[in-house]
This record gives C-alpha cells, sequence and structure tokens, in this order.
C-alpha cells in the first residue's frame, strides 16, 4: 500500500451534486502530485476530503496505512495552504505559525526553535512580530506555507496558492514551492488549473474533468501521450490543434489533405490533434496556413492563420523567421506527432 | 466668496443645532449652583452661582425615599451594578447565540434568528406582567438578579454579532480546524479577538441601556434599598436645586463612558478596519 491511498473515492452533495466519481488514486511518499483541470471539475473538492474539509459520500481515503474516513480533521496530521492563505489576522506572524504547535500542547522552547527554523527557511524571520495585514502577497504566501512546514505534517495540501500573486511574482514562488518540497521531502498535493504550473511543479500529474481522473501520469507522459481529446486539449500551451476527419482503410481524411497508412485500425469519424510546436514549414506540404496575426515571444512566434476551410489553427516556430501577416504557409507535421481521436467518444484512437 | 457664504450658512444651522441641545442642560447646571431662595424669586439661571459644593455634597449624602433609606449614591452605585450586569450578561449571551446560529448546523437557523430579531418589536412593557410574575414566583424580587436578567437578552446585539460573523472567511475555520482549535477555542482565539471592537462598543450600548431602565426597577423593587438612578430623579424630594444637582449627577456615567470609549463605539458599530 501506497502512502495515500484514495479508493473509489464519491462525493456527492447534499443537493444531489456529484463532485467526484469513484475515484482511484495512490500517491507514494515523499510524491509532487498535482490536481489540475477546469474550474468546476471537483479537485479541490478532493483535495479537502484528504484534508477532512468535507465529507466522504462512498470510498475510503488511507494515509499512512491508517484508514481515515472519519478522523477529525486536526488528528490527521495534514497541512494546507488555502488560495487566500487564510492567514490569522489578529495574530502576529510568530503566532501564526505557533498557533498549530500549542493546540497540539508542545513546550514553548521547541515551538520557538521550530518557528524560527521555519522562518529561516522561508526567509521570513524579519516580520516575525508583524501582522499578516502589513505583509505583501508573496510574503503572506510565505507565511501560509510556514504555517503548513512548522508542523511536520504527513502530507501537504495546496490549494491554487498562487492564483492571488502577479504573474512574476507567481513564477518565482512556483519554483520556491518547488525547491522546498524537495528539501523537506514531504509528500505534497497541489491543486490549480493552470497547466503551466501543473507541468512544472509535478512528479505525477492527476488530468481531473467532471470529477473524473482523465489521466494520471508524468508530465512528460501526458504531454506526449494524452489519452482523451479533453487532456490533450488541457496540457500544452498554446492549445493543440483540433481539425474534423474521417478514416477508411488506415487512410485519414481531413478537410485539403490526406495522411495514408495510419497507425490505427478504427473506421469512422475522428478529431485530429496536431501541436503548433510539432509542425514545420516544407515544400511538399501537407497543410495550407493563410496568416492572420503572429505574435512575436521573442524566443518563439505564435502564427494564427486559418486553414482553406476557414478552421483556426495555430503554428509556433523559432523567433529568428520573419513571418509577415497575410503570408501563404506550407506546413508539414514533424516526424508524424498527430494525435487522432474518436469524435463520439473522445478517446485516443492511433 | 460663494463657497465661504455656503460653508458659514451651514456652519450657523449646525451651531444652533448645539444651541438648542446644550443650552438647557447648561441652564440646570448653572440653576443647580446657586440657592433655592434665588431659583424661587428669579427663575432659571444662566450663570453660575456659589453653592456648587454645598448642594451637591448634600444631594449625594442625603438620606431620601419615604423611609429615608437610601442616599444619591447608593443609587449610583445600584445603577453601576444593574448597567454593568446588563451589559456584561447581554453581551456574552449574544455572543454565544451568533456563535450557535452561524457555526453550528441549527436546522432553521436563519429562522430561528428572526425570531429572536422580532422580540425587539416586543417591548419590555408588553411582558411586564408575565415577567413580574416569573420574577416573584422565583423569589428575586428586590434583587440585583432580578434587576438585571430580564432585560439581558439583546436581539440588536445578537444582530450585529451574527452578521459579522458571517463576514468572516470560511478558510479562517478550516485552517484552525487543521491546526487542531476546536470549536471552544475556534470561539475564544479567533472570533473574540476578531470581533473586540464590537465588543466594547456593545458593551456601551447595553450599558447605557441598562443604565437608562425606568420602568423595570421601578415594579421589580419595593426595598429603596435598590432603588436605581433613574427611578430616583421621580422619587427625589428636596428643593429644586437638589433636583437640578441630582439630574447632572445622573447624566454624568454615561456621557464618561461614551467619552472614554468612544473611538471603540464608533469603530464597532460601522465596522471599518
Amino acid at each position: 500500500m501506497s502512502f495515500l491511498d484514495l479508493k473509489n473515492v464519491t462525493k456527492i452533495y447534499p443537493n444531489g451534486t456529484k463532485a467526484v466519481h469513484e475515484t482511484s488514486l495512490s500517491v507514494d511518499e515523499g510524491e509532487f502530485m498535482v490536481f489540475v483541470g477546469p474550474s468546476g471539475c471537483g479537485k479541490s473538492t478532493l483535495l479537502r476530503m484528504v484534508a477532512g474539509l468535507e465529507d466522504i459520500t462512498e470510498g475510503d481515503i488511507n494515509l499512512d496505512g491508517k484508514l481515515i474516513n472519519e478522523v477529525d480533521p486536526s488528528e490527521r496530521d495534514v497541512a494546507m495552504v488555502f488560495q487566500n492563505y487564510a492567514l490569522y489576522p489578529h495574530m502576529n506572524v510568530y503566532n501564526n505559525l505557533a498557533y498549530g504547535l500549542k493546540n497540539r500542547g508542545i513546550d514553548k522552547e521547541t515551538i520557538e526553535q521550530k518557528v524560527n527554523d521555519a522562518a529561516k527557511l522561508l526567509q521570513i524571520s524579519d516580520y516575525l512580530q508583524r501582522k499578516p495585514s502589513m505583509l505583501s502577497g508573496g510574503q503572506r504566501q510565505r507565511v501560509a506555507m510556514g504555517r503548513a512546514i512548522v508542523r511536520n505534517p504527513k502530507i501537504f495540501l495546496f490549494d491554487e496558492p498562487l492564483s492571488n500573486l502577479d504573474a512574476k511574482l507567481r513564477i518565482q514562488m512556483r519554483l520556491e514551492i518547488k525547491k522546498l518540497q524537495q528539501k523537506v521531502g514531504v509528500t505534497s498535493i497541489f491543486v490549480t488549473h493552470d497547466q503551466v504550473e501543473a507541468m512544472t511543479l509535478a512528479d505525477r500529474l492527476a488530468v481531473i474533468n467532471n470529477g473524473i481522473i482523465e489521466q494520471l501520469g508524468t508530465p512528460i507522459e501526458i504531454y506526449d501521450n494524452p489519452k482523451s481529446l479533453f487532456v490533450a486539449g488541457f496540457i500544452g500551451s498554446p492549445q493543440m490543434n483540433f481539425l474534423d476527419g474521417n478514416i477508411k482503410n488506415k487512410t485519414l481524411s481531413a478537410e485539403g489533405f490526406e495522411i495514408k497508412d495510419i497507425d490505427s485500425d478504427f473506421e469512422g469519424e475522428v478529431k485530429l490533434g496536431i501541436r503548433p510546436e510539432h509542425l514545420s514549414q516544407s515544400e511538399n506540404s501537407l497543410i495550407n496556413l493563410k496568416v492572420d496575426l503572429v505574435e512575436q515571444l521573442g524566443s518563439d512566434n505564435l502564427v494564427y492563420g486559418q486553414l482553406k476551410d476557414k478552421k483556426d489553427f495555430c503554428y509556433r516556430c523559432p523567433g529568428n523567421l520573419t513571418i509577415e501577416k497575410g503570408a501563404d504557409l506550407s506546413l508539414n507535421i514533424e516526424n508524424n506527432k498527430y494525435y487522432i481521436f474518436d469524435k463520439s467518444t473522445g478517446k485516443r484512437v492511433n | 466668496m460663494t463657497r465661504f457664504i455656503t460653508s458659514s450658512f451651514s456652519h450657523l444651522i449646525l451651531l444652533i443645532g448645539i444651541l438648542i441641545m446644550v443650552v438647557p442642560v447648561w441652564m440646570i447646571f448653572a440653576s443647580s449652583t446657586h440657592t433655592s431662595s434665588m431659583i424661587n424669586m428669579n427663575g432659571l439661571q444662566m450663570f453660575l452661582g456659589d453653592s456648587f459644593y454645598e448642594n451637591y455634597l448634600r444631594v449625594l449624602l442625603y438620606q431620601g425615599g419615604f423611609f429615608k433609606e437610601i442616599t444619591a449614591f447608593k443609587m449610583f452605585f445600584n445603577s453601576f451594578i444593574m448597567a454593568t450586569g446588563v451589559a456584561i450578561l447581554s453581551v456574552v449571551t449574544s455572543l454565544m447565540a451568533a456563535y450557535a446560529l452561524v457555526y453550528y448546523r441549527i436546522k432553521y437557523a436563519t429562522l430561528l434568528f428572526w425570531i429572536i430579531f422580532i422580540t425587539i418589536l416586543v417591548p419590555l412593557e408588553l411582558r411586564i406582567f408575565p415577567t413580574y410574575s416569573v420574577m416573584a414566583e422565583l423569589n428575586l424580587v428586590n434583587s440585583y438578579f432580578g434587576l438585571i436578567v430580564p432585560i439581558s437578552a439583546s436581539a440588536i446585539a445578537t444582530l450585529f454579532f451574527r452578521q459579522f460573523y458571517k463576514t468572516v472567511p470560511d478558510e479562517l475555520l478550516e485552517s484552525a480546524k487543521l491546526d487542531g482549535a476546536n470549536t471552544w477555542r475556534f470561539f475564544v482565539d479567533f472570533l473574540i479577538p476578531l470581533s473586540k471592537t464590537m465588543i466594547v462598543a456593545m458593551l456601551i450600548f447595553m450599558f447605557v441601556f441598562g443604565y437608562n431602565q425606568y420602568l423595570w426597577p421601578l415594579l421589580v423593587t419595593t426595598s429603596e434599598q435598590y432603588w436605581t438612578v433613574v427611578m430616583g430623579l421621580k422619587m427625589m424630594s428636596g428643593s429644586i436645586v437638589h433636583r437640578f444637582a441630582f439630574v447632572m449627577m445622573s447624566m454624568v456615567p454615561p456621557i464618561l463612558i461614551i467619552i472614554v470609549l468612544q473611538k471603540y463605539f464608533i469603530k464597532g458599530v460601522f465596522q471599518d478596519k
């Protein structure tokens, strides 16, 4: 049995809404697991069930070999960082960190020791006497993390903790969270709707949609090998291009082009997915793109345009290529990196 | 120039308002420092006389009432006990009621709250006979307990605390839970410190409310030993200057409390940070 084990966990709210459907998942000790999905997909509910803040309608949750379904949140030995940090506004930073320890009846000197250690680790030693209202967003974030670390819990739970920060700080804190987790080595679950955050932080990633885990794996596995239309569309930025098509006798025909000898026995209506970064310009082209707009990011250019059938399409090319608005580009798919999904079920078929 | 005129005009209106409120009080005070024969002959006075100590000391120590058992000093003491008791008891019960209504999963909590709230529409005068008979049955007539308890359930204070608790984010409770705080600790370590200014405001409010009670103390006390200041205003016999002096003194405690704690009072009632 692994460190955290979810078995057929289901959550149905009293009003009948089913937020999580029979979800099973295991997290190893020291692992950084990320739940990613659109808002309202049930990822936060799942996290809150682990924390004990939501009742479990069905199924079992085991933490460190112990069934915790009915265990009070305070007894679970989990620490959580909330989206708005939930710092205690009337206590200074020191007491914010010390409060959980005091409640556990730890003696004063040990508390002081632990708080000072955590403060040093997070570089908040200078603010210990300040109230949260006198701190900046980034500092509050650190205090919230300090409050989690200081208790030395079995598991860290992060509920979209970076979404209240500005873009630059978010990237910085993302790095720090990852470094910190590696240093402290505590098992962590991180909930986010931002796929970049998810990709960069995760050891393993669970893509959740409508209360179901659509795919579970390392970030690269999921990026290279999405199992469903939803995962393919959700992971990757800019988003994967999708084209309607049809397969007959191992030949896929889409608007304006054909791909022969595909690696699938599927026949019928499909969606063809091509990532913008898996395209290149070449003579014997497959796809013709009329350029509408070019976004220059420096290292890359994002080229937006339309295909023959007026379908929107995106192509990512190195930043040193100059592409004018209105140009006609001939594009080919690199190394046959395309994804075919059953149009009716959304399942991958190649 | 026009701005000068409009602002002078509004200041003038405000000044008139202040004069209307202050002048009668001043006249009573000024008159209370004269001898009674002076007032009887010349009417109310606008300027101070020289009998201040004589009049006020006599009032404080005079044995009043039908049985000459009560002094103004004792009345102040009684009023203080009653007002403090009402203030503390009503704030404590309201804090707890609001806590239960907001944080416990009580069925129909909102309905229950509105039932509590509509008691505002039922003044003490309406329930005074049943309340009196309950106190009489319990043998609490002529006691501080009987003076305080029946008027110490405050729907207003419950409303204030409830509305405040509703603005406290849920994450705070959840975070406290994960930090090992139980229901009691959350109340003591979080809600009470967070509502500190509001508690002070309500204490002042309820103190003045308790201090100003007239009808209830009148009914529930038959012994002069339990007379309060506001009752005493009516019961006090003596010459006119002594009554004036007593009126002046009766205003001091509530005014004092508001002056000392007005910072909290304004903060608490208008809830800024």
